[in-house]
Order: structure tokens, then sequence, then C-alpha cells
């Protein structure tokens, strides 16, 4: 029963580690692409 | 492991964005173009060097080991930079973001490959394809947070120092990131139900190991140094010239391109060359290594005929073949550490990677030589528009076409080059025995 516990908190830790990390370098990313996709539009306007 | 590889290509990626720090340095500081552009340029000829002979070391060492001298030497740049700034000593600058980050660049750039392909042996192809994305990336970040902060801050000496500290902060903290998440496999360790005999069964994919020091005694390896080189070459000629060329190209047209639309070209370049480099990396695992380079090489070399032919006539054919040149330029960087796992295996494969960016030092002065070079040989000239690059770019496709042949004289590396085979069991489960 404890192991089951035990491996499920290990489990939920992994996971919130994954977001985590993934956040961390995907948000700085999704700004860069967000200014390009700004710049982008210049070439159908301009 | 690939968010502990992007959190050092992101932040390393940087140095594109150099451009940036440029005008303001030449205003408070009284530099010329060129002396501006030194230090990016020391930096990228650090890279290379850093990355040729630092390989073996990285190796050695292990990825954690490489990611903190990377952080260390890339954030302490920016530091060095800000002294040199704040008391006017120009070399300071040279030294700290040249020398002294351009270490930090090469080191980091080749730190998470040969971990992510052990990590993902069934598909190096992507796995490196995403790292080296965010090599891409990581300019489209930097370059609107720079000029930002430089809004902010000023752009005096005052306002470049403050801005060099917080970019040697906060990439030191961005990049901690990955030295800290950073795991290298237990060795013999395989994602479930992969077995390596069964993705050798492509004739370039070998089992067996070669080591950096035999590697380049290889044929293979000079081969694919200028496979490399050439596709690089004909990538970054357009890169380089993006604006001028859309605009030069069309300006005798009814409908001219504005310098507005010519910066949307280059964003769309930059977005292609991005997608090149985890798409077309991915799809090398699908369709294997040297088919991917027949693409880049020989679909490439048509879409410059196809620009070439088609002159003036057609703007939305011009800009489909430039997306795709620039897709296969970032697609050939992203694919040769998985072209590499093929022809030498794992043991050593970030060394060997190392010593073949060289072959980008090499290209990145090459490509932009050759097309402005013919493009002021012909305006001098007195011809306009599509006449500025026509040369150039045939020039390109034969360089394409020498890098085709390269590729198809790749074989399999000769079994006297390989290492001693190493005692280990897989057990097929995700784990080693």
């Amino acid at each position: 029963m404890t192991g089951t516990t035990d491996s499920a908190d290990t489990a939920n830790r992994r996971t919130g580690l994954m977001v985590l990390a993934w956040a961390w370098v995907g948000v700085p990313f999704a700004y860069g692409v967000y200014q390009l996709l700004l710049k982008l539009a210049q070439l159908f306007s301009g | 492991m690939p968010p502990a590889a992007l959190s050092v290509h992101l932040a390393i990626g940087q140095a594109y964005a150099w451009s940036v720090f440029k005008p303001p340095l030449e205003s408070s500081l009284g530099l010329s173009g060129t002396q501006s552009a030194l230090p990016f340029q020391l930096g990228i000829v650090m890279l290379g060097l850093s990355a040729a002979f630092g390989g073996t070391l990285v190796e050695r060492n292990g990825p954690r080991w490489a990611m903190f001298v990377s952080m260390a030497c890339f954030s302490s740049g920016f530091l060095l930079s800000a002294l040199g700034v704040a008391t006017g000593q120009y070399w300071l600058v040279v030294l700290g973001y040249g020398f002294v980050g351009g270490i930090g660049l090469g080191i980091g750039y080749i730190s998470p490959v040969s971990t992510l392909i052990k990590w993902f042996p069934d598909r190096p192809g992507m796995a490196t394809g995403i790292a080296i994305m965010g090599f891409g990336g990581g300019a489209l970040i930097a370059s609107p947070w720079s000029a930002q902060m430089l809004d902010s801050f000023g752009t005096g000496t005052g306002g470049i120092a403050t801005t060099f500290v917080v970019h040697g902060v906060v990439y030191a903290v961005f990049m901690t990131m990955g030295v800290l998440l950073v795991r290298v496999p237990a060795d013999g360790w395989a994602p479930k139900g992969w077995r390596p005999g069964e993705a050798a069964t492509r004739r370039l994919v070998t089992t067996a190991d070669v080591s950096a020091r035999n590697a380049v005694r290889t044929p293979q390896f000079y081969l694919l140094w200028l496979v490399l080189c050439l596709n690089v070459t004909a990538g970054i000629g357009i890169l380089e010239k993006a604006a001028p060329m859309i605009v030069d190209f069309f300006s005798g047209t009814a409908t001219p391109v504005a310098a507005g639309a010519a910066a949307g070209f280059v964003a769309l370049l930059s977005l292609a060359n991005m997608a090149g480099r985890f798409g077309w990396s991915s799809t090398s695992d699908l369709i294997g290594r040297k088919n991917m380079y027949r693409v880049y090489l020989g679909v490439g070399a048509l879409l410059y005929l196809a620009i070439a032919l088609a002159g003036d006539n057609s703007k939305p054919l011009f800009i489909i073949c430039a997306l795709g040149i620039l897709s296969f330029y970032g697609g050939g960087f992203a694919t040769v550490p998985a072209y590499l796992k093929d022809l030498f295996g794992t043991y050593e494969v970030g060394a060997i990677h190392g010593r073949l960016l060289t072959a980008w030092s090499i290209a990145g002065v090459l490509g932009p030589l050759i097309i402005n070079a013919i493009a002021d040989g012909q305006e001098a000239a007195g011809r306009s528009g599509p006449a500025l690059y026509t040369t150039s770019l045939y020039i390109m496709i034969g360089l394409l076409v020498v890098g085709f042949v390269a590729n198809e004289l790749i074989r399999p590396v000769h079994d006297k080059y390989h290492e001693q085979p190493r005692q280990e069991h897989v057990t097929g489960k995700g784990q080693a025995v």
C-alpha cells in the first residue's frame, strides 16, 4: 500500500518537473515566435 | 533531457542577435561597423575551434560538466563585456563576448548532442533536431528582448553595460536549469521494444563504434564535412542577403518590395530555417540520412535553378523556393549529428560532431563572400534586378551538385576503424543490466 503511494508520488513529482522544465524553455520560445509573427505580418501588409 | 538541451541552445543562440548591439556600441564608443562586428566574428571562430578541440573533453567529462563550462563562459563573457563598455575599454568586449563567450558557444553547442542520441537511439534525428532548432530560436528571443532592454536602460555606455549585466545574470540562471536536469542514460539503456540490431538494417547504420581520433582518418568524415560545408554555403548566402535580395530582385516590376515587407520575408525565412531543423531532421529517422541529404542537395539545387530561371516573373515562386532552401539549410545542420551516429556509432559522436563543425566556419565566410562579391561586381557593371544575383545562383547550384556527389560517395566505415565491442547486455525493456 505504502509502495503504491510512494510510486504515485514519484510519478506526480516527475510529471510536475516535466511541466516546469518544458514551461521554462517553452515560454521564452513562444515569446520569440510571437515577436517573429508580428514582423511576418509586414510581409503581407507592406 | 530535451528541455535541458534547449535551455543551453536557446541561450547560446543569442549570438545571432549580436547585430542589435552594433549601432549603440558604434555611437557610444565611436566604433566603425567592422570594429563592432569583431566580438561576433571572434565568437563564431571560437565556436568552431572550441567545438573541434573541446569535443573529446566533453565526451570524457560528460554533458553536465560541458553545460556548466558553457554557462560559466557565456555568462562571464557578458559580464566582462559590461566592464569593458562601462570603462570604455572595447578590447574587453572583444575578449569577453568573442573569446570567453565564444568558448561557451562551442562547448554548449555540442554539449547535449551525444547524450540526446544515447537517450533516443530510435529517433536520433528528431532528438538532435529539437536541440539544434533551439539554437535558431535563441536569436528570436534575444533580438526583441535585447532591443527592449536597450530602450529601457538607454543606448549610452551605462545602458549597454547594464543590458550586458542583465544578459549575463539571466542566461546564467536560465542555463543552470539544463546543468541540473541533464542525465546520461545507463550503459546499454534502450527504449522499450527497441533493438539496436533492427535499426542497423539500413546499409549505412552501424552498431559499431569509431573514436574521434579514428573518425578523422576516414574518407567518410571528409565527404560529410564537404556535404555540410556546401549545404551551409548555399543556405547562408541567401540568409545573409535576404532583405536586399528580394528588394533588388523585384525592383523593376510593377509591384516592388518595400523595406517593411523585406523584413517580413527575413522573418519568414527564420521560421523556415527553424522548422527545417526539426521537421527534416525528424523525417530523416524515417527515410534515412543519405536520402535526406539527397533531398537537401538535389532539390535545393532545383529550387535555386527555379529562382534563376523565373527571375522577377513570380514573387510567390521566389518566396516558396527561398523557404525551401532555408528549410534545407536548417535541416542540414540538425541532421548531421544523426548521420555521424549512423556512420561512427555513439561512442564519441559529440567529439566527431565538434570537429565537423569547422565546415560551418568555412561556409560562414564562403557563402556571404560569393553572394556579396558577385552582387557588388554586377552593380559596378551597371546591372540591376535579378541580374545582380544570377551568377551567384548558378555557382550555388554547382556547389550543391558537388555536395550531392560527395553524399553519393559516402559508404559504411571500414571495420579496421571500429573500436573493440563493449561488453553489455540490453533487455529491451528500457533497463540496463
